[in-house]
């Protein structure tokens, strides 16, 4: 009998490039950033700096994680800054602060996050039974999130985390790096974990590839998608949670531009609005590149407001350049 | 042997389209059974009906010895039976092993938890039947078109074996998309599992259904019209069987043939583009010229590229005798070309528009005032052609949907007439699907559009359509012309001949 044999050897370092596993092009651009930021500003290359940059990249990283499985997926979360400024809220006034008796310790932090989840699992009901784009119903979760924060914080003042350990968590460090910056970490190794080695992760390309042939193959999708908006909200949430440790207050600003941070990342990382392509790590390198392109511009004394600039331009350009090969004149056939 | 699949008396119908009459057939234990029949016999819907996909309007599956019927795909799969479809169905985006066993996974997911190296393990063993030389860990998308047909056949065996029923395999013309070598492979692995597995397969090349088959079943106009054993029949016989339908000239209204003007309306010389390459021809006023050829031969490709929708490489097209430099569709309409796609539903008419609308869509300043719509001058302008082509609507404002096909590739084609500059028309198979009746009617408004001097670039669906249909006949072969042939009533051009430039 006749073999067909196939160039789809493994092994060799081109087919791992192509496997497009590792987002080897988000490496690239990170590399390049900063290389350039090095030539310009010697203090860049410190591991002080390294520590700084990655310390300002936990909250991103904490919820980007989420928001790339639903990604991944084909919807979208718009509804983190909502979920967090709840979140945020939520743990602050549960644990030791200055507004009630509540004394709650780092049992807070989970409480964020089932809050956050909450709110997921109605993103994610309003979109798979009641069939409302993700789109819609994030932004509406997004509101809610944002009106729950202003309820909780009343007419009265901000509350402030009078519990020790919980501030110690925002300020230590642990092995050089912030407490933040660990807790990123363990985050990162389960969505890791999440994504190649369970079924939710594994579906999540299949969905995210064709939603018609993971229904023919038997997959609820609705489940799956609904349960990656409850961990897009949870993860959130947490990520809310670790802001009030950082700042030692809960705030309905808390998530302030974290969208805008957390899309951008996920898509330079490579992850496709449309679903099916790119992962989690895609998704980290994309964080540090718009962190590392802010610390850039502070260590290089450009103004604020440049800054903006630059990074929007940033996405536009990636996002340009990516859709640029799928790109077809006009939709025919199949 | 006994007995794996019965198939009783199943018909089945797409609003005024007897896709199946009361079709019966048998598939038997380790048997290859081949299906042969022109487009819309009924092959691809019997298919689907065996394989959950469509569930028949009446009939029944007998299986085991009971009487059963296909909710769905996993009702199928749950019998045995698994489909490889003519539009693959793998995920580009994830590994080979994964594609094979998705939403088989069986032991490979616990509690969840997914163990990428026991999918590896089962997939690699699909992989080796169908004699497949391919790391299971390889992304789909980086495999040629003919390896993921290959993998298709493996999901399709693992499918149909993890019911732990006897396996039925059905292959919806696997071949077309195949070069020589990997079709040989395919023989080769389906003659390996044919031992335990029963498979179906439909090919439009009729020697290959006769290599590989131990028993065909020719179909037409959505019934089983005879059961022929391969060694009994030659390919020539086969043929007739299949076309079968008495060829009468009123049939194609040879009757309203034209003679075209001896000027040239289109020159495409040394065209390029993806799929094809350097092809060239012209086309007089009022000349319909007919492309026949397989599914990869890249007449649909040059149809687009000569529209604008897809972009051309290299060549040039004169447009009565004026350099036509194609940027865009919105460019060719304006220049007088018009275009009616293959997939009516998808690509011909928005279903959710009503039947003026899609009349009216590409070309709206004939119903507008400065501008402005006017809707008094679409009602007219609506009606009249309503009127003009015969269409059976109960009004402009319908939705289009309620018509029947035939109806809305009326409308299609009013889309384009309403433009009293054109002059190209280019067709891709405009009567797919449609019934006898609608076909007569679509063929006399081709032949009533060449009288008046539009030239039509016509894709035939049919090999009898394309012959009977043109004034010239081109085969198109690997990208490439192969062939033309003169075409008149009384003087047509030899099936087979034609067949065999196309080959």
């Amino acid at each position: 009998m006749e073999k067909m044999t196939n160039s789809g050897k493994l092994g060799s370092f081109k087919a791992i490039i192509s496997r497009g596993n590792l987002p080897i092009p988000a490496l690239l651009s990170l590399l390049i950033v900063s290389a350039f930021t090095a030539t310009r500003s010697p203090e860049f290359l410190t591991f002080d700096n390294f520590v700084q940059i990655s310390d300002q990249a936990s909250v991103t990283i904490i919820l980007v994680c989420g928001l790339t499985f639903v990604i991944l997926m084909g919807s979208i979360d718009l509804s983190v800054q909502g979920v967090m400024a709840s979140a945020s809220m939520a743990t602050a006034l549960l644990v030791g602060n200055d507004r009630n008796q509540n004394n709650w310790g780092y049992w807070s932090i989970p409480a964020g996050m089932v809050v956050g989840a909450l709110i997921g699992l109605i993103a994610g009901l309003a979109v798979t039974r009641l069939r409302i784009p993700s789109f819609l119903v994030t932004m509406a979760t997004w509101n809610i999130g944002l009106g729950l924060a202003y309820v909780l914080f009343g007419n009265t003042s901000q509350p402030s985390v009078k519990d020790k350990g919980m501030l110690a968590l925002g300020l230590e460090t642990f092995l050089g790096f912030s407490k933040a910056t660990w807790i990123a970490l363990v985050v990162v190794l389960f969505c890791m974990w999440l994504q190649t080695r369970t079924k939710f992760g594994r579906y999540a390309y299949v969905i995210g590839g064709s939603e018609e042939i993971a229904k023919l193959s038997g997959i609820n999708v609705k489940s799956f998608r609904a349960l990656s908006l409850v961990l897009s909200g949870a993860l959130s949430g947490l990520a809310g949670s670790v802001i009030v440790a950082k700042s030692g207050i809960g705030a309905v600003q808390a998530g302030e531009g974290q969208l805008f941070l957390g899309i951008a990342a996920v898509v330079i990382g490579g992850t496709l609005l449309s679903g099916g392509r790119g992962g989690i790590l895609h998704s980290v390198v994309g964080v540090y590149i718009m962190i590392t392109i802010s610390v850039a511009m502070i260590l290089l004394d450009v103004s604020d407001f440049y800054q903006q600039i630059v990074q929007g331009s940033v996405v536009l350009l990636v996002v340009s350049s990516t859709a640029w090969r799928q790109r077809r004149p006009l939709r025919t056939v199949v | 042997m006994g007995i794996r699949v019965k198939v009783e008396d199943v018909s089945m119908s797409f609003g005024v389209v007897h896709a199946l009459k009361g079709v019966s057939i048998e598939i038997n234990d380790g048997e290859v059974v081949g299906l042969v029949g022109e487009n819309g016999a009924g092959k691809s819907t019997l298919l689907k009906v065996l394989s959950g996909t469509n569930q028949p309007d009446s009939g029944h599956f007998i299986l085991n010895g009971k009487k059963e019927k296909f909710a769905s795909v996993a009702d199928a799969t749950r019998a045995g039976i698994s489909m490889v479809y003519q539009e693959q169905s793998l995920l580009p985006n994830i590994s080979v092993a994964e594609n094979i066993l998705l939403g088989i996974e069986g032991e490979a997911i616990k509690l969840g938890t997914y163990s990428p190296r026991k999918v590896r393990k089962v997939a690699a063993e699909y992989l080796r039947r169908v004699n497949l030389d391919v790391d299971p860990r390889t992304r789909t998308e980086d495999l040629s078109f003919g390896t993921r047909q290959m993998i298709e056949v493996a999901k399709a065996l693992a499918v149909a074996e993890f019911s732990g029923k006897p396996p039925v395999v059905l292959l919806d013309e696997p071949t077309s998309v195949l070069e020589r070598k990997e079709i040989k492979v395919l023989f080769d692995v389906v003659r390996s599992i044919k031992k335990e597995t029963s498979v179906v397969f439909i090919s439009h090349r009729l020697e290959e259904v006769l290599e590989i088959s131990d028993r065909v079943y020719v179909m037409r106009d959505g019934e089983v019209v005879s059961e022929v054993k391969p060694n009994q029949v030659s390919v020539d016989e086969l043929f007739a069987l299949m076309v079968g339908r008495d060829l009468t000239q009123s049939y194609f209204r040879e009757e309203l043939t034209n003679v075209p003007e001896s000027s040239n309306r289109l020159e495409v010389k040394n065209l390029s583009g993806d799929g094809f390459k350097d092809v060239s021809f012209e086309m007089k006023k009022g000349e319909i010229v007919s492309f026949l050829g397989l599914q990869d031969s890249g007449r649909e490709n040059l149809a687009r590229v000569i529209f604008g929708a897809l972009p051309g490489k290299s060549g040039k097209i004169l447009l009565d005798g004026e350099r036509y430099k194609v940027k865009n569709t919105t460019h060719a309409v304006k220049c007088g070309i018009g275009y009616i796609p293959s997939e009516r539903k998808t690509d011909g008419v928005v279903l959710a528009m009503s039947v003026a609308e899609n009349l009216t869509m590409s070309h709206p300043d004939e119903v507008t005032t400065l501008r402005l719509f006017n809707k008094g001058k679409m009602n007219r302008v609506v009606l009249s052609w309503i009127d003009r082509l015969g269409i059976k609507t109960p009004g402009g404002d319908t939705p289009i949907r309620s018509l029947s096909g035939g109806n809305q590739q009326k409308v299609v084609l009013a889309k384009w007439l309403m433009d009293e500059n054109l002059r190209l028309l280019i067709l891709d198979t405009p009567t797919r699907g449609l019934d006898v009746g609608a076909k007569t009617e679509i063929y006399a408004i081709l032949r009533d559009l060449a009288a008046k001097g539009i030239s039509i670039l016509f894709l035939a669906d049919a090999l009898e359509e394309g012959i009977f249909m043109s004034h010239r006949v081109f085969t198109m072969k690997d990208g490439k012309i192969s062939a033309e042939f003169p075409s008149a009533p009384g003087a047509r051009p030899e099936r087979t001949d034609v067949v065999e430039r196309m080959l």
